[in-house]
């Protein structure tokens, strides 16, 4: 059967990421602690079914009234100073940042972490029009450094341990020591970045939650850096997907609690920070205008279908990356797209096609780890499943995912048509099982039995079947 | 730029009808938060912060100045950063003496003091009060107490009333007003030192913000 | 009573033996099983890999098939869970919704049953053993029926339960997906029999016979002698005191 292109791309992706011993011992050791920090937070396993129950209900209510939160948030934000602006796509988004960057000359931006600038590609965008975009976050710093994209939603660069970041800062930061010790590692990008904060023209910061009530954008971080992005500059300029609206400020602390507690096990991080106006009069510090940019880039294509809204609840804590088998094994950068893991794998597919990334619906076993420890309930198997079955339906597709039907081969179709009939023909079955219990053994190792044998041995196909040993027995089989 | 579009474009489908099925919303759970005495928030706030690596002083009012002063010998500092029109900053301005880092006001618009601001070894502020269950400081930037002290000096020092000690983030909105009085500028809760785990979860602390921080909670 | 037994594709083709244990253990327990000829697979194989119409016909037949008001038993956690959770949200939206949810409503997992339904007392004869267990997926969380297995396995007092580093992780195994898919699920159901190896146990027991396919298979590739077992079959075995 001929392999589509995300298929092919793909495979090589996890050839190279299961190659990687080291890659796969530093994920597995970080992804067992982090998952373990989360389980002792939530150790009360009622009390925790009961918070997310109310951060699935939270997050349900503010997408039911989605368009009207939105209109809200804009006019509150614009009442309180804040500019707002839509963007359809990426690239409109990229466009409106590059306009207020060129009405105040800037060359110079920092940024704190943001999932929503890596889905624009922000970075590569500015740096094509000659202005320097400098990430602030001490992992995204890292993989900035080294030219690549963030591994983990969470911890961009924990695909990397100390004796590979040692190397990296020695030859790539001037007059850097070489060291494996992780204090010095730290000492070393905070004395690079802390000039840059000093100087940097413009701040890009992501937000967590937007709150329509008051208009006000939520930052959760540990490291101070969002807040130098947010605070120091002249400018600052948030870029938020159009899901992470809330409708009020109460709606903040169990999802708080809930992000926190899920991502890396803390009750609260260092700094929680809520902005909600630029400098007022009088006041001697933060910046004189904040943008917020809300970005569609197909999220209202998701949110037209009900069953695929579920998909936008997501408040991007990453436990379901950290508890994930595939995930664990492969790291983020396998998947081939900026959203890696299982949030990755239901949301890019309908964000960007299946034709583009419908293989992602594939890398799981449906264990339900992600479903279990997702703090506002997403029933990602449910949604992976409607993916796969969009995958091959061609002329009927329910949910009209973007590029629906593209792995449909006659073949394959055929083949499931064909395993129907055998198992609705007792007769078909019957004469079909003797077969396999005769020449099981002797099947070619060809097409799926292939792939089993690789790490297996074959199937023990039994010389008796349990039909015909409940048969023997004289069971009754009510007829 | 077609961003005038944007928006209309974007919102009509937001509010187009869904071909099939309904999105609900299951009943929110009434969560009772933590209810714990005066000194059981006391002393949660003081552990949950020490966990952050911050250090906790619980002292009586009138013996801080002193525990403050004492700490402050025991350290080179090239200064304290502090905002001179707050309560607490008269109350430093009359107890300042000899032997200690020069208090350092914020009285300029940070365009004008930036240098400053990014050298200056301490910093102090008030805080408007704390959240127990999680182990949280609030802060709330004004006019006369700027953003940036609680983030540039190395040493973060915070004046705590054990009086405005909330059990629940949800508490301290509730009881303080948040809604009803309007949002400043920003608003922070902050819970320890900056950190990061970023290199191989490794927990460090005194990243791009504040090294240490001293919270004094005033009895 | 009378209750209908489910055997299951893999069973049925595989395991028969850990089949018929089950259905002996029902039988001890006072149940008239009912193995009607007639069945077949649960539709799993083609729900899970986008071809649900294939899924509602052999659906169909099995709703058809075991058509009187008795439980059915299914000695699987995995097919269990999709013939009670997931035949409802299969058929949801068709005209048989209503019979779906009926049919759904008498599904029992095995172990479930004995515990549940039969209340059943073991006396362990067998010599004393060293044994891990792996939880399918579907028996841990969506039939959440673990509970009821390890309480059948404590019943048994010389058999030492010693538990793998990751027991709430998958096995890689995933029906189609171990050949869809097939390097992640090498790496992963390699990674489980380091695991199991690690326990030092005899024997690997679970509910489900398709993670047992695939650990035993790689567990044989690799030349390890580490048997693996349906718990029915080794319960039997054990209360025998043969085999």
């Amino acid at each position: 059967m001929a392999k589509t292109e995300d298929v092919a791309i793909f495979e090589r992706n996890v050839a190279k990421a299961l190659g990687d011993g080291q890659l796969r011992r530093n994920l597995r050791s970080a992804m067992a602690t982090m998952s373990q920090r989360r389980r002792t937070l939530f150790a009360d396993t009622e009390a925790f079914e009961q918070l997310r129950t109310l951060g699935q209900s939270i997050r349900r209510r503010a997408l039911s009234q989605l368009p009207e939160l939105l209109e809200q948030l804009e006019q509150r934000c614009t009442a309180n100073g804040i500019q707002v602006h839509w963007a359809e796509t990426a690239a409109e988004a990229n466009a409106i940042v590059l306009d207020i960057l060129r009405r105040h000359g800037a060359t110079r931006v920092i940024k704190g972490k943001s999932m929503v600038s890596e889905e624009m590609h922000l970075n590569h965008f500015l740096e094509e029009q000659g202005i320097e975009a400098l990430e602030t976050d001490l992992g995204e710093y890292i993989i900035q450094l080294d030219g690549e994209t963030p591994s983990h939603i969470i911890v961009p660069a924990i695909h990397k341990n100390k004796d590979q970041i040692a190397h990296l800062f020695h030859e790539r930061i001037p007059d850097a020591p070489y060291t494996e010790v992780v204090e010095e590692l730290n000492a070393i990008a905070r004395g690079e970045l802390r000039e840059k904060f000093r100087t940097g023209d413009v701040g890009v910061s992501g937000v967590n939650f937007a709150v329509a009530e008051t208009g006000t954008l939520c930052l959760v971080e540990n490291e101070g850096n969002g807040r130098m992005c947010t605070t120091a500059p002249p400018v600052h300029i948030a870029l938020m997907g159009l899901e992470k609206v809330v409708e009020k400020l109460q709606d903040v602390p169990p999802l708080l609690r809930l992000l926190t507690g899920s991502a890396t096990g803390q009750p609260i991080t260092t700094y929680f920070n809520m902005i909600t106006s630029p400098r007022r009069s009088g006041e001697l510090d933060g910046p004189h205008e904040v943008h917020l940019v809300i970005l569609d880039n197909g999220r209202s294509g998701i949110y037209a279908d009900p069953e695929r809204r579920t998909t936008l609840q997501c408040i991007r804590c990453g436990a379901c990356l950290n508890h994930c088998p595939i995930y664990t094994r492969l790291g983020g950068h396998a998947y081939g797209h900026v959203y890696p893991g299982p949030i990755g794998s239901i949301l890019t597919p309908q964000l960007k096609g299946l034709d583009e990334a419908g293989v992602m619906a594939t890398a799981s076993t449906f264990c339900g780890a992600c479903e279990e420890v997702c703090p506002v309930k997403i029933p990602f198997t449910e949604i992976l499943r409607m993916l796969r079955n969009e995958a091959y339906a061609r002329d009927e597709s329910e949910h009209e995912v973007q590029g629906h039907g593209y792995r449909y081969t006659t073949v394959e179709a055929l083949s499931w048509k064909s395993w129907a009939l055998y198992n609705t023909s007792p007769a078909l079955a019957r004469i079909g099982a003797q077969m396999l219990s005769k020449f099981g053994q002797h099947l070619p190792m060809i097409g799926p039995l292939k792939e089993w044998t690789r790490v297996r041995t074959p199937p023990p196909f039994a010389p008796k079947t349990l039909h015909e040993l409940a048969q023997q027995r004289g069971l009754d089989d009510d007829r | 730029m077609m961003t005038a579009n944007a928006r209309e474009n974007i919102l009509s489908r937001l509010r187009a009808i869904p071909t099939h099925g309904r999105y609900t919303v299951p009943e929110a759970p009434v969560i009772a938060g933590l209810a714990l005495s005066r000194e059981e928030r006391i002393d949660r706030l003081r552990r949950m912060l020490e966990v952050m690596h911050a250090e906790v002083q619980v002292v009586a009012a009138r013996e801080w100045l002193g525990e403050l002063k004492t700490l402050l010998r025991t350290r080179a500092l090239n200064g304290l950063l502090y905002a001179p029109a707050t309560p607490l900053g008269a109350v430093l301005e009359a107890a300042w003496e000899e032997g200690l880092p020069p208090l350092v006001p914020y009285v300029e618009p940070v365009e004008q003091c930036r240098e400053s601001l990014f050298t200056i070894d301490a910093g102090i502020t008030s805080t408007r009060g704390a959240i127990a269950e999680t182990g949280a400081l609030i802060l709330w930037p004004s006019v006369a107490e700027p953003r940036l002290m609680s983030l540039t000096p190395g040493l973060h020092i915070a004046v705590l009333e054990a009086e405005a000690i909330f059990n629940t983030f949800a508490e301290a909105i509730d009881r303080q007003g948040w809604l009803e009085q309007g949002m400043p500028t920003n608003v922070l809760l902050i819970s320890g030192p900056s950190k990061t785990a970023d290199i191989e979860l490794t927990l460090t602390f005194g990243v791009h913000g504040p090294k240490e921080l001293v919270v004094f909670i005033l009895q | 009573m009378k209750a209908y037994y489910f055997g299951t594709c893999v069973i049925d083709a595989c395991f028969p033996q850990a089949g018929l244990a089950g259905i002996e253990l029902l039988q001890r327990g006072d149940v008239q099983v009912i193995f009607p000829q007639e069945q077949s697979c649960c539709g799993q194989p083609a729900y899970n890999s986008g071809f649900p119409d294939e899924a509602r016909k052999v659906a169909r037949h099995q709703i058809k098939t075991f058509a009187k008001d008795y439980p059915i038993v299914v000695p699987s956690g995995s097919c269990a869970g999709v013939l009670k959770h997931q035949y409802p949200r299969l058929f949801a939206g068709q005209p048989e919704e209503e019979e779906v949810r009926r049919f759904s409503s008498r599904i029992y997992e095995l172990s479930e049953f004995l515990i549940k339904v039969l209340n059943v007392r073991l006396e362990d004869r067998g010599e004393p053993i060293k044994v891990t267990w792996h939880s399918s997926c579907n028996a841990l969380r969506e039939m959440a029926i673990i509970p009821y297995a390890k309480a059948l396995l404590r019943q048994l007092e010389r058999v030492e339960l010693v538990e793998l580093q990751n027991e709430r992780e998958c096995c890689g195994f995933g029906g189609t997906f171990s050949v869809k898919q097939p390097a992640i699920s090498a790496a992963m159901v390699s990674d489980k029999v380091d695991d199991i190896v690690q326990t030092g146990a005899a024997r690997v027991l679970s509910t489900d016979c398709g993670c047992l396919l695939n650990i035993s298979g790689a567990l044989g590739y690799r030349d390890l002698k580490i048997p693996t077992q349906h718990l029915a079959e080794f319960i039997l075995e054990r209360t025998h005191g043969q085999n």
